[in-house]
């Protein structure tokens, strides 16, 4: 091709809307169509892993074995646990940040367009290749999400490589999708775009992927040791080749408890855009908001072993690892805090986004508080593997990270399709998942105190009636999430009153200065910012 | 719209609960920690609960905070914004008595981390090693082992029966400690990672392969206590219950005597048997029951096993080939696989049923008897 026909070539394409049919989605290297495809990815993932869910509460309605077998009843939990974090949660913020991070610092797009393609388009494969493995002799990974060695080793089946595999696919996902929003936020703000002046979503995602990028390979690092001693004749974990099954511990935590904040900061950022709008006032103490969140970050790091301490460790570790993890209560706490102080002599209305908000606060606090109960070591000896624990991380991950998610649907879906949702439904959606979660996750703090272990498919009657309520509330969130997916259809369908740019009266924001909906090319000469 | 506080109805009704509980020395509760039988776990409990009021009481101050903004500063009651958005005292203010709260909190917590992990001193140790799915205890000091496995009948998991009171919390052996002395357990395992869970002692420690941990207790008062595996560790992970029964220091020694008596008596019987030829029909009967307490949870009641996961038996070459290796892998197990060595397990009597019952269950018939002999001769070799 010469130069002639490029630049030809180049200015038809200037000014190009979307590409036909399904070759829009698949060659697509535009952030609000990658960010689309994320967000139903995620969505379809949450059907998916939700409808496990529903597997597991039907077996625990009553005491003894009903419906499944308990090979399979550990594959549920396996398999539902992993593709909620890794199919659900994190493909929808990845999805947000796509749709709304270029936006939000006025950039045209994000800055690795066609990685960014490749980065959402290998996450099917590796979910298709998770959900294959359930279909392999011998059935697919059954040794929890946090595939403990030598569970996950010596005794696994045949589907820990098709695991492995897709373990390794979803990290190489994550990582290219953090390295795309650092490079973004570092080069493409607009001038005027100061760090102090970035929202909230920006700062919490950049911190959020630099998190990613140095935790996903340790995950790569832990699933390719599994994979190597399961089949090569490594012994990284078995004692009698010299290894260690608490190392693989210290490993998968190291990973894993930067990764639970990886879920939950860009939330901050979420519930940081959402509580200043409808309170119709500036978010207080912005500053210490940035600084909360980075030494948030900083002390995941250093509490890892917080999820070991029935492990063994010596005494001097389990005192220092309960010490920095009552401190992550602090700057937790003052986010809490200052949310209040927002809403606190605000003028505050209650539209849907501002009432995931609210139930997002109160809920994660509540499972803030849990977690405040669990990082007391001598306590969590009684606590460590039992439902109390299911409770909390279902309190900071389903009405934490997924209440945020939900919020934010609410509040950026008009400026997405150009139509106010039906309210209606958003209402009910609202008032039947905040009872049904309550209904399904509190009880489990009694559970669990009460002695019932978690990874169980049966249980002694002692624990029946609070499980029947837990199964009925289970189901009944489950079910009220299909009205958000009624909603949500119905939205993109463009069935609704048109809203105009700025769709919310105290929503501040670049977002809402561009047309809803949002143009395909949205700041193609950089805005000016005051 | 108001949102209402059920979250704090409900805190502050458990909190009501445990009041009543706590009172009324109700030692199992059915939402609450349990206060157990130890001076630890009676530590432990009041941590849980300090902690669990400091929660609770920050939680009515935010909460609180919160909802009254909620109520009266609304924009429909015609609520101004005001446009504060700093303070700085007001940050370090929350910034600092939480960690306050906290430094005080861990006090407490410090001194009884400190006392649970001291097993110096102890006047008895049992070691207790966890294999799939379940619990082996030997006391060190008195030869003395055995293994505990779940008693509760398979109908009842199965619904044809109904449940009894302990279900899934019964074992055929439990472990006996003497009340009032510091009694250390060893923990290991086998195979997998397992967890010794007894709440009523506030001892939860992992079972890890190859490597030993250590706890202890001193139980203030007799009785029998439950427990669960707590770690996952594969399809049976729910069925593995901990028993422990409490007795006193005079009951223990009669109780230890008992046990050696048992045993002697065990080794002469054992003497008879090399002796003697069983019939078909004993060594079956006796067969069968041993599958099925320790074979099937991985091979199957049908001796078909589950594909991919655990072998058939069915027209394997082991149950169909040479008896010496069948005998052998049945006593010393199949390294790097789930397949456990069961010379420790079982009897020379036990064993020699068990694979006369492989080698003729199942409509196969070989006619072949082995006797307990054939295993000793084995294992001297
Ligand atoms: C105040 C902040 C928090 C503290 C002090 C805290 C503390 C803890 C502790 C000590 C455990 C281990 C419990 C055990 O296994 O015995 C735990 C488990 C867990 N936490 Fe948190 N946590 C906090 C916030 C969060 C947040 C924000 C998330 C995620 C959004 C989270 C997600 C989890 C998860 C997923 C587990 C269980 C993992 C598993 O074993 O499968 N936590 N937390
Ligand atoms: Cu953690």
């Amino acid at each position: 091709m010469n130069t002639l026909t490029e630049t030809a070539s180049h200015d038809t394409e200037h000014h190009h809307g979307p590409a036909k049919g399904i070759k829009r989605w698949i060659f697509t290297t535009n952030h609000k169509d990658i960010g689309t495809l994320y967000l139903w990815f995620a969505f379809i993932m949450f059907l998916v892993g939700g409808a496990m869910a529903m597997v597991i509460r039907a077996e625990l309605f009553q005491p003894g074995l009903q419906i499944v077998e308990p090979h399979f009843f550990n594959q549920m939990t396996t398999v539902h646990g992993l593709i909620m974090v890794f199919g659900a949660v994190m493909p929808a913020f990845t999805g947000m940040a796509n749709w709304m991070i270029p936006m939000m610092i006025g950039a045209p797009d994000m800055a690795l367009p066609r990685m960014n393609n490749l980065s959402f388009w290998i996450l099917p494969f590796a979910f298709l290749i998770l959900l294959a493995s359930l279909f392999v002799e011998g059935g697919g990974p059954a040794f929890g999400w946090t595939f403990y060695a030598p569970l996950s080793t010596t005794y696994s089946g045949d589907s820990t490589a098709l695991f492995v595999f897709a373990v390794h696919i979803m990290g190489i996902s994550s990582i290219m999708g953090a390295i795309n929003v650092i490079v973004t936020i570092w080069n493409m703000r607009a001038p005027g775009m100061t760090w102090m002046k970035m929202p909230l979503f920006v700062w919490t995602w950049f911190i959020t992927a630099y998190l990613l990028i140095a935790v996903m390979p340790v995950l790569a690092g832990a699933v390719t040791m599994v994979l190597t001693d399961k089949y090569f004749g490594t012994s990284f974990f078995n004692a009698a080749g010299g290894g260690d099954p608490v190392m693989f511990q210290h490993i998968f935590w190291f990973f894993g408890h930067p990764e639970v904040y990886i879920m939950i900061l860009p939330a901050f950022g979420i519930i940081s855009t959402i509580v200043p709008t409808f309170s119709r006032k500036p978010l207080f103490g912005y500053p210490s908001m940035v600084y909360a969140t980075a030494s948030i970050a900083f002390l995941s790091f250093i509490v890892w072993a917080h999820h070991m301490f029935t492990t063994g460790m010596p005494v001097f570790a389990e005192l220092f690892f309960m010490y920095c993890t009552m401190l992550i209560s602090v700057p937790t706490g003052v986010k809490v805090f200052n949310w209040v102080a927002t809403m606190w002599r605000g003028a505050l209305s209650f539209e849907v986004p501002m009432l995931f908000s609210i139930a997002f606060i109160v809920l994660f606090t509540l499972g803030g508080f849990s977690g405040l109960m669990l990082a007391i070591t001598p306590v969590d000896f009684q606590y460590h593997d039992t439902y109390f624990v299911v409770a909390h991380f279902h309190y900071v991950l389903v009405t934490g990270a997924i209440f945020s998610l939900i919020a934010a649907t609410y509040y950026w879906l008009p400026k997405w399709t150009g139509v106010m949702y039906d309210i209606g439904l958003a209402k009910l959606h609202f008032w039947c998942s905040l009872i049904s979660v309550n209904v399904l996750f509190f009880p489990m703090h009694f559970v669990g105190l009460a002695g019932m272990p978690r990874r169980i498919p049966d249980y002694s009657i002692q624990f029946a009636n609070w499980n029947q309520l837990i199964s009925l509330g289970g189901f009944a969130f489950g079910l009220s999430q299909l009205i958000f997916l009624a909603l949500v259809i119905k939205a993109c369908r463009k069935q609704g009153e048109p809203v105009p740019a700025k769709v919310w009266d105290g929503a501040h924001g670049l977002e809402w200065e561009v047309a809803s909906p949002a143009p395909y090319h949205t700041f193609t000469t950089p805005p000016e910012i005051k | 719209m108001v949102k209402k506080s059920p979250i704090i109805l409900a805190l502050v009704s458990l909190l009501h609960y445990s009041e009543v509980f706590a009172n009324e020395a109700f030692v199992r509760s059915n939402i609450n920690l349990r206060t157990g039988v130890t001076d630890i776990s009676q530590q432990v409990y009041d941590l849980h609960m300090t902690i669990f009021y400091i929660c609770v009481v920050i939680g009515i101050i935010v909460f609180g905070a919160m909802f009254y903004a909620i109520i009266f500063h609304r924009k429909s009651k015609g609520a101004k914004a005001a446009n504060f958005h700093e303070s700085i005292k007001v940050e370090i203010a929350w910034t600092i008595i939480p960690v306050i709260i906290l430094v005080v909190m861990a006090i407490p917590a410090t001194k009884t981390l400190i006392a649970m992990e001291d097993p110096s001193e102890s006047d008895l140790t049992i070691l207790v090693t966890g294999s799939q799915w379940k619990w082996h205890y030997k006391y060190l000091e008195h030869d003395i082992e055995f293994y505990s496995l779940l008693s509760t009948p398979k109908e009842q998991i199965g619904g044809q029966w109904i449940k009894g009171d302990n279900y899934l919390l019964d074992v055929d052996k439990q472990l006996v400690i003497p009340t009032n002395k510091k009694v250390r357990f060893l923990v290991t395992s086998d195979d997998v990672i397992h967890s010794w869970w007894v709440p009523d002692f506030a001892v939860k420690k992992d079972a890890n392969p190859g490597f030993i941990n250590e706890a202890w207790t001193k139980v203030n008062e007799e009785g029998i206590y439950r427990g669960q595996c707590a770690e996952l560790c594969g399809k049976d992970h729910g069925f593995m219950p901990v028993v422990v029964e409490a007795v006193s220091p005079d009951d223990f020694d009669a109780w230890l005597a008992n046990k050696k008596a048992e045993k002697a008596a065990a080794q002469a019987e054992e003497k008879r048997l090399l002796a003697m030829n069983m019939s078909k029909d004993e060594l079956m009967s006796e067969g069968e029951s041993v599958y099925m307490g320790y074979c099937a949870a991985c091979h199957q009641q049908n001796g078909m096993g589950l594909p991919g996961v655990f072998p058939a038996l069915v027209g394997s070459p082991i149950t169909t080939g040479d008896v010496k290796a069948h005998i052998d892998i049945v006593l010393h197990g199949k390294k790097g696989t789930a397949m456990q060595a069961f010379a420790k397990q079982l009897t020379l009597k036990q064993v020699a049923a068990v694979v006369t019952y492989e080698r003729n269950a199942w409509g196969i018939n070989s006619g072949e008897l082995i006797q307990p002999k054939d295993v000793h001769q084995l294992l001297q070799e």
